[in-house]
């Protein structure tokens, strides 16, 4: 135990101690600040001036008033055939061309448009979506109706989950629902992302440092000296857990740097949050802002408020286990491919294969599982042990039942004795063997070796 | 006394033999040779006998206990193959292998002192290990040997990609450890090496022991009876009856071989009688090399 502490300690130290360590951990944030700031400043300022020149055939827009903002829209009078020869030099850079319309009735109404640049995609919807609404206003108003008995048909309607604020916690059995106002079901989709992305990296990252890292060591040979002091089980554990802390330092780092500089950035430059979404989203993105806007006040309350009521008394300590769970798993493998391939990394890549696809597989699923986090790809997905550090981190958020959280984990930590018995067997025999090609089928002799 | 016994070692790998019923001892504070041609099983047994890998059957003995992991910290190995962590300074190095053979902090610290003015390489203590030359890198790796003072010191070829003057100082070294009470066993197929330090020998080959025993007493029982004369003036006369075969006959010398057994006596005096004035005289023993050449290959023709 005092050796594995010692292997830990230089494992954990030489990589935390190192300056491309410190690098990372800082620079990351940071450039995620610098693409937001510059993705912000791009998506604000590009689409900044494009002057739309409208050649009214139907005259249908002329007491309509079209929307002022990045795009800036001039009727022009005149025929087409004329305004496309100049019409970059009246200083326009579309022409379009709105035909006269068969009937009121007309349900469709395609328009032309000439432009001598590409025009891009959310630039275009946003000039049909400018168009058809200033369409649709003349048809409201030349159909006799009045406008205030449609504003009258419209309704609203806004589905909360009752369960959360009114009944008292654990009254009807069910496990406190949270989840169902779009806000609260928009972060948990967020969080759970997140932490699926989180797992996904963190087993590619620091499970591909624990192979390297076995790699070195039987390259360059220490491996022999270390092994005349120290059992290989005791090298391999000390190894994993070291690397492991790696990794937990530096998200703990993260996880207070990113939104630290997130905020910062905020503060300092704060882009319209609509402009920062284009196209088809925004006008969603605007309506949900207007929504929460106008029905709580204040936006970030809200926001507080629901990740307040996440369950996170059951979610971080569960995160945490499939975080070492999964982890665990995965590097104790990626050190069984790591001693077994020595110096020959094309060969490494093939052998790799076996741990990759399952890791890529879960990182698929994570979509069609958070569409129905309680459907049977989301159970299966949870509870089969090489997905399940993945995903099920991921449906934490939805509030998976709990046995399925409780015989997932047991699942998961099963495999990872299993996996870490098999994973050693293999590193004993592996690292020794030089100058040998190795199969599966040799792997899976070397499991059955004598020590 | 024996300070290592090992006793009817096997390790089979499939179904090749890589040790085949070794047995054999290492007498307390000998300098031990381990020969054998490349594949003979040294390394394996090597391995062994640092509880690396254990034996299918038969049993090693340290100090009369069987070997174990405990046990095993009383053992330096360096292997022949040398490697150190390249981004570590050589005496955070030092200081993590001597803990990991069960050194306390500041134990380490005062051997490695120790050793790095004896070595002279104090000022180095702060540099990568890939910043050191090949040879620095040899110190740093014997020192990481030494520096829990085992019982039993396993050096495989640990003269290889020395330098004569770097492999005159870690040999000096070798010595003096060994006159503190040291056993040493050296594994090699370097055979001047071992006539120089080694007492006694064992030599494996194929996994399976072939020769044992002392230094002199092998070359002694593989010894053809030939001696060598000079005089001092030109022109040699063999005086020599009839047991002696003449091998080489030279202006001023000569290498005769006896008939029937060591007679080096009745030799002397026939050149004395004749009254030939003899400047050297000495019995032409076999070198291990030789002994090591025609054991090989002799018991692989059966």
């Amino acid at each position: 135990m005092d050796k594995i502490w010692i292997i830990i300690k230089r494992e954990y130290l030489s990589r935390v101690m190192k300056k491309s360590f410190l690098l990372v951990t800082i620079l990351a944030p940071l450039s995620i600040a610098v693409i937001a700031v510059v993705g912000g400043y791009f998506a604000s300022s590009s689409s900044g001036t494009t002057n739309v020149a409208i050649v009214d055939e139907a005259t249908v827009l002329k007491n309509y008033a079209l929307p002022d903002g990045n795009i800036k829209y001039t009727i022009l009078d005149g025929n087409v055939a004329d305004l496309k020869l100049n019409y970059i030099d009246k200083g326009f850079g579309v022409l379009v061309q709105i035909p006269k319309m068969d009937s009121l009735g007309q349900a469709k109404l395609p328009l032309k448009y000439f432009s001598k640049d590409k025009l891009s995609i959310s630039n275009i919807s946003k000039i049909e979506n400018d168009i058809k609404n200033g369409l649709e206003a003349y048809k409201l108003a030349n159909s006799g109706i009045d406008p205030g008995s449609i504003e009258r048909l419209k309704i609203r309607v806004n589905m909360e989950n009752a369960l959360s604020s009114d009944a008292p916690s654990g009254d009807n059995g069910a496990v406190k629902g949270n989840t169902s106002s779009k806000l609260s079901s928009i972060i948990a989709t967020a969080l759970a992302y997140a932490m699926g992305f989180m797992m996904y990296m963190v087993i590619f990252i620091f499970g591909g440092m624990v192979m390297r890292s076995v790699m070195e060591e039987k390259i360059s040979r220490i491996v022999e000296v270390m092994i005349s002091s120290v059992k290989p089980f005791q090298l391999l554990l000390g190894k994993v857990i070291g690397v492991g802390l790696v990794g937990l330092t530096q998200l703990l780092i993260w996880m207070i740097l990113i939104p630290a500089v997130m905020f910062l950035v905020a503060q300092i430059y704060a882009p319209d949050s609509a402009s920062m979404v284009s196209g088809p989203q925004a006008q969603q993105a605007k309506e949900l802002y207007d929504q929460i806007n106008t029905e709580s006040g204040s936006q970030i309350m809200n926001v507080i408020k629901e990740i307040k009521s996440f369950n996170w008394w059951v979610i971080l300590p569960a995160f945490a286990m499939f975080f070492f769970g999964g982890y665990f798993l995965y590097s104790s493998l990626f050190a069984a491919i790591g001693a077994s391939i020595g110096d020959d990394l094309a060969e490494g890549q093939q052998m790799m294969l076996p741990i990759i696809v399952p890791v890529i597989l879960a990182f698929i699923m994570i979509p069609s599982v958070l569409q129905d986090p309680n459907g049977p790809v989301a159970v299966f997905g949870s509870l089969f042990p090489l997905f399940s550090p993945i995903i099920m981190p991921a449906r934490l958020p939805f509030d998976p039942p709990v046995w399925q959280v409780l015989v997932s984990l047991v699942f998961l930590f099963a495999s990872v004795v299993a996996f870490t018995w098999v994973a050693a067997r293999i590193y004993r025999v592996g690292i020794f063997m030089y100058g040998k090609k190795v199969s599966f089928k040799e792997l899976g002799k070397w499991i059955f070796y004598k020590s | 006394m024996s300070y290592l016994e090992i006793n009817n070692v096997v390790k089979q790998y499939g179904a090749y033999f890589a040790n085949d019923h070794i047995t054999f001892d290492v007498g307390a504070g000998k300098l031990f040779g381990l020969l054998g041609p490349n594949g003979a099983g040294k390394t394996t047994l090597i391995r062994i006998i640092t509880a690396i890998t254990r034996p299918d059957s038969g049993t090693v003995k340290l100090g009369g206990k069987l070997i174990n992991d405990d046990l095993a910290g009383s053992i330096g190995y360096m292997p022949e193959e040398r490697g150190l962590y390249k981004k570590m300074k050589i005496a955070d190095h030092l200081i993590y292998l001597g803990q990991l053979k069960g050194l306390k902090k500041n134990e380490v610290v005062a051997n490695i002192k120790y050793w790095f003015d004896k070595f002279e390489i104090a000022d180095w203590r702060n540099k990568n290990v890939e910043e050191l030359s090949k040879g620095m890198q040899q110190k740093v790796q014997f020192i990481a040997t030494v520096l829990h003072k085992p019982g039993l010191l396993i050096l495989d070829e640990p003269f290889s990609g020395l330098d004569p003057v770097n492999a005159n100082l870690i040999k000096d070294e070798i010595y003096n450890l060994n006159k503190q009470g040291t056993t040493i066993i050296f594994s090699t197929h370097r055979m001047e090496q071992v006539e120089e330090i080694c007492e006694e020998i064992v030599l494996v080959n194929k996994g399976k022991v072939i020769l044992n025993g002392n230094v002199d007493q092998v070359k002694e029982s593989f010894k053809e009876n030939k001696y060598l004369f000079k005089i001092a003036g030109e022109n040699i006369q063999n005086p020599l009856p009839d047991q002696f075969d003449v091998l080489e006959h030279q202006d001023n010398s000569m290498i005769v071989k006896s008939k029937n057994g060591d007679n080096a006596s009745a030799l002397l005096r026939a050149f004395i009688n004749q009254g030939t004035d003899i400047k050297e005289y000495r019995e032409i023993l076999p070198g291990l090399n030789e002994i090591f050449i025609k054991q090989v290959t002799t018991k692989e023709s059966l």
